[in-house]
């Protein structure tokens, strides 16, 4: 329906991610808030059998073209600025994942429309709609209007809990025709499994972590140590990663690893958006870093502002005593 | 084969940011610009290529103060073309830079044809949009982004691997040429000594490339209400002292938590 919420279902290895959720829980919020339908977009083949889980939505679009069942972003954007045009919503959410990365940027290039990206929030003011935007590393906000519609956003994971998105209501099911570029240029050969970690640190109740702070390679040693009298595991951000001092099972974020330990010890990790979507669920965080605007410290628990080379050693120390 | 970077400065965040008098922009007075991360790993990439497949590489980009580190720096590296692109204004607006790099690229400076147009996956002030497919889409080529390799460059194709999420990666056929968002590179950017900068500075040429009709960088559709530290719930409460005293604190919160 014309000037409805729309929220892009993604599909992951068959299955709904969860932002995908929390992106119907904020849209939810959103259509009650303006008296329009709320509308779930779920592009890819058979997703008739994956519309019954989004009852959150009055009603699923289902484009179901063979097309999208693989990860194309100018196949995907292709087939929703279609959409968008028979249908013309008021707000498209999309989620940011790495998945059909660009895809948002795309669509709003198709549309002449404004696409944000980064956002974590969303909200009706005075009819109009205000995003609130993660910047420069999580170190600022900022709170936009937009202006033009279709406004496309890119929404940021932990915008709401997914399970809010979530319902046992059988939405209305619609089937959607959808046209696409019929000379794609870009084709995926095949999907790469994740490198076998040694360990699953999904499962590890403590993860002493490291990033760029810890300085070289050399330091990943303190910090195994500590992991040793902790009982914990090692895992790092991704420059740690791309250095090659750890290796791609131990990243934490959006394209590493997603973890809940009881204790999150973040070493020298500013907590960019990207970082933090992989842990900010953890029981417990415990950040370090000599810089006290880190935005590590707007999420963790306790915080500590100091140089991480110095506190490994110290602590793990302190733990050994304790444990005798 | 032809390999063009376009790189970018951004705000160096380990310095403090200022927010300017109008409480909806960045202080761009009182900045630290550097090369964005990812761009610095697509200038990598673009450099691997060009020792496995020779050709050359050019880096364009937007002029910003200390943008002529960036080129020498390229230079150094091994970049063969140093482009500063003129005209283009400072601040947020992707979707008007792109219109005015395209717009560069296409102008009679000879930037184009290029094989492969590599840039970062992502800036961290990229409010609306990604220049990757914004380049992709003016100018009607094929893109992919969170590019962590090009493996492979034979018969007007390249394959290459993206990242997806938890590990999981896909390799993908493009046909070229293509524009990539490169979120890191093959190896580590390569380190230059300041001694080989200098004298890159002394013997490469950065050339001044006029954007025709400039665009004029601005949001369109967007209007930024306000810009601020983040909101939040609440702060992590600080713990003080020595590192040995921290250490104890420390100690103690896992001991009540029974984690030790
Ligand atoms: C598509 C995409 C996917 C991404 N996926 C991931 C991902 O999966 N995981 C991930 O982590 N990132 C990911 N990123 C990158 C992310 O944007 C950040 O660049 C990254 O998380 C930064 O890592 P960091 O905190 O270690 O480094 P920085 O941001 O450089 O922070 C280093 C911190 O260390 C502090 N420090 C310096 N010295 C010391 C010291 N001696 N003691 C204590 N503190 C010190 C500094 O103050 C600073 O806060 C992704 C980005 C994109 C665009």
């Amino acid at each position: 329906m014309a000037g409805s919420v729309w929220v892009v279902v993604e599909q992951w290895q068959g299955q709904i991610n969860d932002i995908s959720f929390e992106a119907l829980a904020l849209g939810r919020e959103l259509a009650d808030a303006l008296q329009v339908p709320l509308e779930a977009i779920l592009p890819g083949p058979q997703c008739s059998t994956l519309a019954g889980q989004l009852g959150c939505a009055d009603t699923v679009l289902c484009a179901d073209h063979a097309a999208l069942a693989e990860p194309i972003p100018e196949v995907h954007a292709a087939a929703l600025a279609d959409l968008a045009r028979q249908r013309q919503p008021r707000v498209v959410l999309v989620p940011a994942t790495n998945n059909v990365w660009g895809v948002s940027t795309l669509l709003g290039a198709i549309l002449g429309a404004p696409a944000v990206n980064f956002a974590i929030d969303l909200k009706a003011s005075d009819g109009a709609l205000e995003a609130r935007c993660v910047l420069y590393g999580g170190k600022l906000e900022t709170r936009v209007r937009l202006t033009k519609e279709p406004a496309i956003i890119g929404l940021w994971p932990g915008a709401r809990p997914a399970d809010q998105g979530r319902s046992e209501r059988q939405p209305a099911v619609e089937q959607v025709p959808v046209s696409v570029p019929s000379d794609v240029r870009l084709r995926l050969k095949r999907y790469i499994e994740p490198e076998a970690g040694e360990v699953d640190l999904t499962r590890e109740d403590i993860l002493v972590a490291v990033g760029r702070g810890i300085q070289s390679k050399d330091n990943l040693e303190l910090a195994e140590e500590l992991a040793q009298a902790l009982g914990g595991e090692v895992c790092g951000s991704r420059p740690v990663v791309d250095q090659g001092w750890l290796p791609l099972s131990r990243q934490v974020g959006k394209s590493g690893l997603t973890v809940k330990p009881k204790l999150y010890l973040a070493l020298g990790i500013s907590g960019a958006p990207e970082h933090v979507e992989g842990m900010k669920n953890s029981a417990l965080i415990v950040a370090v870093n000599t810089d006290p605007q880190a935005p590590i410290f707007n999420l963790a628990h306790y915080g500590v502002v100091a140089d991480a080379l110095e506190l490994m050693p110290a602590l793990a120390e302190a733990v050994r005593a304790r444990k005798g | 084969m032809h390999f063009l970077v376009l790189m970018r400065m951004v705000p160096d965040v380990i310095e403090e940011l200022e927010i300017a008098p109008d409480g909806k922009s960045l202080d761009r007075e009182a900045l630290r610009l550097i090369a964005s991360e990812s761009d610095d790993h697509a200038l990598e990439e673009a450099l691997l290529l060009k020792e496995r497949h020779g050709g050359r590489v050019t880096v364009v980009a937007p002029e910003a103060p200390e943008v002529d580190d960036l080129l020498y720096a390229a230079a150094a590296k091994g970049a063969d073309r140093l482009v500063r692109l003129r005209g283009v204004n400072p601040g947020l607006g992707v979707p008007a830079l792109a219109g005015s790099c395209v717009a560069a690229l296409q102008s009679s400076a000879g930037l184009l044809p290029a094989d492969l147009i590599l840039t970062g996956a992502q800036t961290i002030e990229d409010l609306d949009g990604l220049i990757a497919p914004l380049v992709a889409f003016r100018l009607g080529l094929p893109y992919i982004g969170v590019v962590t390799a090009v493996t492979e460059i034979a018969e007007g194709k390249a394959s290459v691997i993206k990242e997806f999420q938890a590990g999981y990666r896909g390799e993908f056929e493009i046909a070229l040429p293509a524009v990539l968002g490169v979120q890191s590179a093959e190896k580590p950017p390569r380190y230059v000594p300041v001694a080989k900068v200098r004298a890159a500075m002394k013997s490469a040429k950065i050339e001044d490339v006029e954007v025709p009709q400039p665009v004029a960088q601005s949001l369109d559709g967007i209007e930024v209400l306000s810009m601020a530290k983040p909101e939040v719930a609440g702060r992590a409460e600080m713990l003080e002292g020595s590192p040995e005293e921290v250490a104890g604190k420390i100690c103690e919160l896992l001991a009540e938590r029974g984690l030790l």
